[in-house]
């Protein structure tokens, strides 16, 4: 009974909205732009900001990350021809860190070597990273076929290598490539498995998805390509002597992350006498990409607002300006019998139905923006629930109180007042 | 012109007055001088009469009406609607006595425009609170009452203003009031259309409606049985 009763009222204002159409769409346009450039914004900030912190979080949170890294005076030396650049980490280290650091769970030393790949007759050149079955478990990449590196691999020195998904494909190796016999440098391999690259595209931290990568034991690696490298550029040769080019170290808690960071940078400067590594905590970086995302948000949010406000604005007017056209009807409509909470009421109800509408319209647009956006540009967006209920509260709102206070203003008019205004 | 007499619900009261005022005043402060619109009128509306009330522009017949329809509130003075004491009552009281005892028929029919002729006569139905179905039976009768019944899907705007004065004239009658109010009902409208307009008006005054009405015009007021003069806000004299 009540509801049939709130039906009529409603149809009757969505007739009273009809008899004024280019004041409502006028009104509701303000609402529409509103909510949809608030919720679009948000969307596309909360998706640049989602992407570079997944980018962080694929590095592993617990991790720290020890990269070798040619010193700089060693870079200035090279033009007087030494001839052998000896530096990064050692083996050592990683014994040295496993043991010292009370919150290391596990390290992981990788060592990096250029060389040429062969399978059948399609050759590649090929990054290969010599490491241990661990790295796997640091860095999260699901295996699409076989299996990884196992300890057994290491102990029994097997041949054997895991591809990445990108790598295998430009060697023409599928599924059925498994157990297959790739040939890198001078030695023959078995692929046992493959895993998936490095998903995102552009921005990442580290992009070795151009790369064609092998992971094989890093015995095997150290066994058959030695620690030296020679490079040959330009005419000139460098040789390289590096024993391990990274060594991932992983904490048993994210609390104990900053500490071990800065113990094994301690310990590693004792013992080495050069700079010659990096260290990196994707958890600073984390934290880093946290507080810009939070500037970000608090820019693009307040852009929004200013919109949402400018939005407000346009309702206000048009509601103010169709209230004092409005005056005279309110007039009759008093005059007739109409208590004054029954104006309001009316209006309430127009207003409230012209806000819905405008505001889902609204919710439309600020769904199909962000959604063109990745389609188009490939930017990834998120629309977040509460950018939804945000823009839609808030523009809801500045058209109920804009819509009501003006006719609350003509209602409070004496009858015969309003009858007269022309 | 074809009249079906409409069915009044109302009981038939005994012989209270329709509207009787007592020294009923109506101060306006303009600043630091006082205007006095009513300076003290006591009048009695017998029930079913035809009142006219004449008097120049300024004398305060425009007043008396807007007191009578309980548009404007006297600054003294009682005031008694069909028995009932109304000085003192508030806004939305006031409201519901507009709504429920009360016709009101203007100089410039107050339609609201973008309503159609049946929305129009509707009104009173819907602050009511009757359910759609029968107030629009009521409106299409009403309609046919005043001739207007196929012209009810029209706009206010497409109608000659003889046919708008009818709309208002069914608007009016929607609620079935005692009182009809009516101020300078042909003051926008040509003779022919004015003498159509008050037959209307006697008709209904003949099936038992009160009807007073502010005029200026001599001969429009002759359609009236009984004549109030007033000047500069008190009554000059009472004919008939």
């Amino acid at each position: 009974m009540l509801l049939a009763k709130n039906m009529r009222e409603i149809k009757l204002g969505i007739k009273s909205l009809m008899q004024h159409k280019l004041r409502s769409s006028l009104t509701m346009l303000g609402m529409v732009f509103g909510v949809g450039s608030v919720i679009a914004m948000l969307a596309v900030g909360e998706g640049a900001s989602k992407q570079a912190l997944e980018e962080i979080r694929k590095l592993g949170s617990n991790n720290i990350i020890i990269t070798a890294q040619k010193p700089m005076d060693e870079q200035g030396q090279q033009k007087t021809r030494i001839l052998m650049s000896i530096y990064g980490l050692l083996y050592e280290d990683v014994e040295r860190i496993a043991q010292s650091f009370a919150h290391v769970l596990r390290v992981v030393p990788v060592k990096i070597i250029r060389k040429q790949g062969r399978l059948t007759e399609r050759a590649m050149d090929m990054r290969i990273l010599g490491t241990t079955p661990d790295w796997f478990k640091l860095v999260q990449r699901p295996l699409i076929a076989g299996r990884t590196l196992a300890p057994y691999d290491l102990e029994n020195f097997s041949n054997v290598v895991v591809l990445t998904e990108y790598g295998a494909r430009r060697l023409l190796a599928t599924r059925s490539t498994l157990g297959q016999t790739i040939r890198l440098g001078s030695d023959y391999f078995e692929i046992i498995g493959i895993i998936q690259n490095e998903s995102s595209q552009g921005g990442a931290l580290q992009s070795p998805d151009q790369q064609i990568d092998a992971y094989i034991p890093i015995n095997v690696a150290k066994a058959n390509f030695g620690d030296v490298f020679t490079q040959s550029s330009a005419g000139s040769r460098t040789r390289e002597l590096v024993e391990l080019h990274q060594i991932i170290a992983e904490v048993d808690q994210t609390t104990n992350v900053e500490s071990t960071a800065a113990g094994i940078e301690a310990m590693l400067e004792r013992f080495h006498k050069k700079k010659d590594y990096v260290l990196s905590v994707p958890l600073a970086l984390l934290r880093q990409a946290e507080a810009t995302k939070r500037t970000f948000n608090i820019v693009l949010g307040s852009i929004a607002g200013i919109s949402l406000l400018v939005g407000g604005i346009g309702i206000m007017n048009i509601m103010l300006a169709s209230v004092t056209e409005r005056t005279r009807e309110i007039g009759i409509r008093r005059a007739i019998g109409a208590k004054r909470s029954q104006i309001v009421r009316q209006f309430l109800i127009e207003t409230v139905v012209l806000s819905t509408t405008g505001g889902l319209i609204g919710i439309a647009i600020g769904l199909f923006i962000p959604w063109m956006i990745t389609t188009v540009a490939k930017m990834p967006t998120v629309v977040t629930p509460s950018s939804l209920i945000l823009s839609l509260g808030i523009s809801m709102a500045i058209g109920i109180i804009f819509g009501i206070y003006p006719a609350v203003r003509a209602a409070a008019l004496d009858p015969i007042i309003a009858l007269r205004h022309e | 012109m074809p009249m079906t007499a409409i069915q009044s619900n109302r009981k038939p009261r005994g012989r209270e007055p329709e509207a009787l005022l007592e020294d009923i005043r109506k101060i306006y402060t303009m600043g630091s001088t006082e205007v006095h619109a009513l300076a003290g009128v006591s009048v009695v509306f017998e029930h079913g009469s035809f009142w006219a009330i004449l008097g120049t522009s300024g004398s305060g017949k425009s007043t008396l009406l807007n007191v009578l329809g309980c548009l404007d509130r006297p600054t003294s003075g009682r005031y008694l609607l069909q028995g009932r004491d109304i000085s003192s009552l508030d806004d939305d009281a006031l409201s519901e006595i507009r709504l429920r005892n009360i016709g009101f028929i203007f100089q410039s029919f107050n339609l609201i425009q973008q309503s159609t002729v049946e929305e129009n006569i509707q009104l009173p139905l819907y602050y009511q609170g009757v359910d759609a179905e029968s107030s629009s039976r009521r409106a299409r009768k009403l309609a046919a009452l005043v001739g207007l019944e196929d012209r009810l899907h029209h706009r206010p705007m497409e109608l000659s203003g003889g046919q708008q004065q009818r709309v208002a004239i069914a608007r009016s009658l929607a609620n079935d009031p005692g009182l009809l109010l009516a101020d300078e009902p042909t003051g926008n409208l040509d003779s022919k259309t004015s003498a159509e307009i008050m037959r209307l008006l006697c008709d209904l005054n003949e099936q038992g409606k009160t009807i007073i009405m502010v005029t200026h015009e001599p001969d429009i007021a002759a359609f009236a049985h009984k004549r109030l003069y007033m000047k500069d806000g008190a009554i000059e004299r009472l004919e008939g």
